[in-house]
């Protein structure tokens, strides 16, 4: 069964989930709106910046963070003089580590939403007067409405599902930093099989459960982004 | 005619090519994460004077015994402690009286920052750090053992909260190089540059501190057909492999 250090996990990579998923909610608006509408030639650019996490290795990803974070990092030295100290080994720097992660999973969503929306709805709006702000919250973001939803939910599991990152930035902390996927993974390398199997086994249900979601009441595809 | 020739000398460069794999074998080692530097130094010895090969996994001990049990191509284990390599024995994946301990591990107070770890250790008992690394005490013996320290010196209590644990002493001796833990208990073999510690400051836990990290190696049963499994285990014994591991800050049984 689940013991109590188990339960702490479970609740600590929700909140890390949650948190990281209402910023990068708000990080990624803008920037997929600007990716889906520029004409800029910086547009290749950003964009692949953008999906490098897809293809880094996350153990890499998670060692250039825990040295940039670090005291003798340009991030660890910028957040030092701001009196917050370095984000290794704290909450909020597993955060930061898992909008950097997770940014592809919900920008990418975004910009398919944004550029099939196509040109007309915004004219039409224009004609009407309606401001830029305007346009975007009464127009935008109804039509877009299932792609928010996918940002979102993919944004929030990919997170839960994040290992590596945290592995390295983290120092395996309980309640602190210590998530599920790490729990897990240090069960299995003490060989306490069963523990690692209740635990991973809940894992495997909220998977499956918001990729059903996602697939049926919400008739969308996920993945119906760029790179697919 | 010609055609025959041509094609007989390629076959012939061809052997000459794959002629030394045929008597020299390679061997597959799964080698704990402490043991990095020494290893690499001893495989390229054990090439030199044997012919053989050795192919090295470094790891976590705990890993290597749930990748073996489930099939891993290992043919020698090299632990970091005596406990995984009795596992694998006890699982009977392993030939029983080929274990032997090939290094006694020494335990090491490091800071990347000069000066910091005074030659006692004292910097424990005083403030002036906010994060103490060290591996996992449930997955690593360097971790184990330096909880032992701790306790021994009665701080345990006090600096608990201050722990960040590293997976493996190799992710360990991360956290604390790249500055994040301004201080970790590491193996000296991962400081060691020319028989002392090589930068920032350290100091180098009495060995009465804590029961000896007794670093167990195994012939697998993989490797039992395999003649450069063996040559391997005996190779470790050997003067020129010892002087490499005592090199590399380790004891050797029975000679401390």
């Amino acid at each position: 069964m689940l013991s109590a250090s188990d339960i702490a996990t479970l609740w600590l990579t929700f909140k890390v989930a949650g948190y990281a998923t209402l910023l990068m909610m708000l990080l990624g608006t803008p920037l997929a709106w600007w990716l889906a509408r520029t004409t800029s030639r910086w547009k290749g650019v950003c964009n692949a910046l953008v999906a490098l996490p897809l293809v880094l290795p996350p153990t890499v990803l998670g060692f250039y963070l825990l040295v940039m974070m670090g005291p003798n990092g340009a991030i660890g030295r910028l957040t030092t003089e701001l009196g917050l100290g370095t984000l290794p080994f704290t909450f909020p720097g597993l955060v930061v580590a898992s909008v950097l992660y997770s940014l592809p999973f919900v920008v990418q969503p975004l910009q398919t939403a944004f550029a099939t929306i196509g040109e007309h709805p915004l004219e039409a709006a224009a004609t009407l007067r309606a401001s830029p702000f305007d346009t975007f919250f009464s127009v935008v973001v109804p039509l877009a409405k299932p792609g928010f939803m996918t940002a979102a939910i993919l944004g929030f599991a990919h997170t839960v599902g994040e290992f590596g990152v945290v592995l390295m930035v983290g120092g395996n902390i309980p309640d602190k930093t210590r998530v599920v996927s790490v729990q897990i993974y240090n069960h299995v390398e003490a060989l306490e099989y069963s523990e690692a199997h209740w635990l991973a086994g809940c894992l495997l249900l909220f998977s499956f459960s918001v990729l059903l979601v996602l697939y049926t009441a919400l008739k969308t595809h996920p993945v119906a982004h760029p790179l697919k | 005619m010609l055609h025959n020739r041509f094609f007989r000398s390629i076959l012939a460069a061809w052997l000459l090519l794959i002629a030394p794999a045929t008597w020299a074998d390679t061997v597959l080692v799964a080698v704990a994460a402490n043991f990095t530097k020494p290893m690499t130094e001893i495989a390229e010895a054990f090439e030199k004077s044997t012919g053989h090969s050795a192919k090295l996994s470094f790891g976590s001990s705990g890993k290597f015994v749930s990748q073996i049990e489930n099939g891993a191509p290992f043919e020698v284990f090299m632990a970091a402690d005596a406990e995984n390599a009795i596992k694998l024995q006890n699982a009977g994946l392993a030939v029983a009286d080929t274990r032997f301990t090939y290094a006694l591990g020494k335990l090491v107070l490091w800071s990347a920052t000069p000066g910091l770890v005074d030659e006692q250790g004292q910097i424990l008992s005083k403030d002036g750090f906010k994060h103490l690394a060290l591996a996992d005490p449930k997955l690593a013996p360097y971790g184990a053992a330096a909880l032992e320290v701790l306790k021994h010196m009665g701080l345990f209590e006090k600096l608990q909260p201050l722990f960040v644990l590293g997976e493996n002493i190799s992710q360990t001796h991360q956290f604390v190089s790249t500055g994040n833990a301004e201080l970790g208990f590491l193996a000296l073999s991962q400081v060691i540059a020319d028989g002392k510690i090589g930068s920032g400051s350290g100091w180098i836990v009495p060995d009465d501190r804590h029961a000896p990290i007794r670093q167990d190696a195994i012939l697998l049963s993989k490797g039992v057909e395999n003649p450069a499994a063996p040559a391997l285990l005996q190779f470790l014994k050997a003067p020129q492999a010892q002087t490499i591991i005592r090199k590399y800050g380790y004891n050797l049984p029975n000679q401390p």
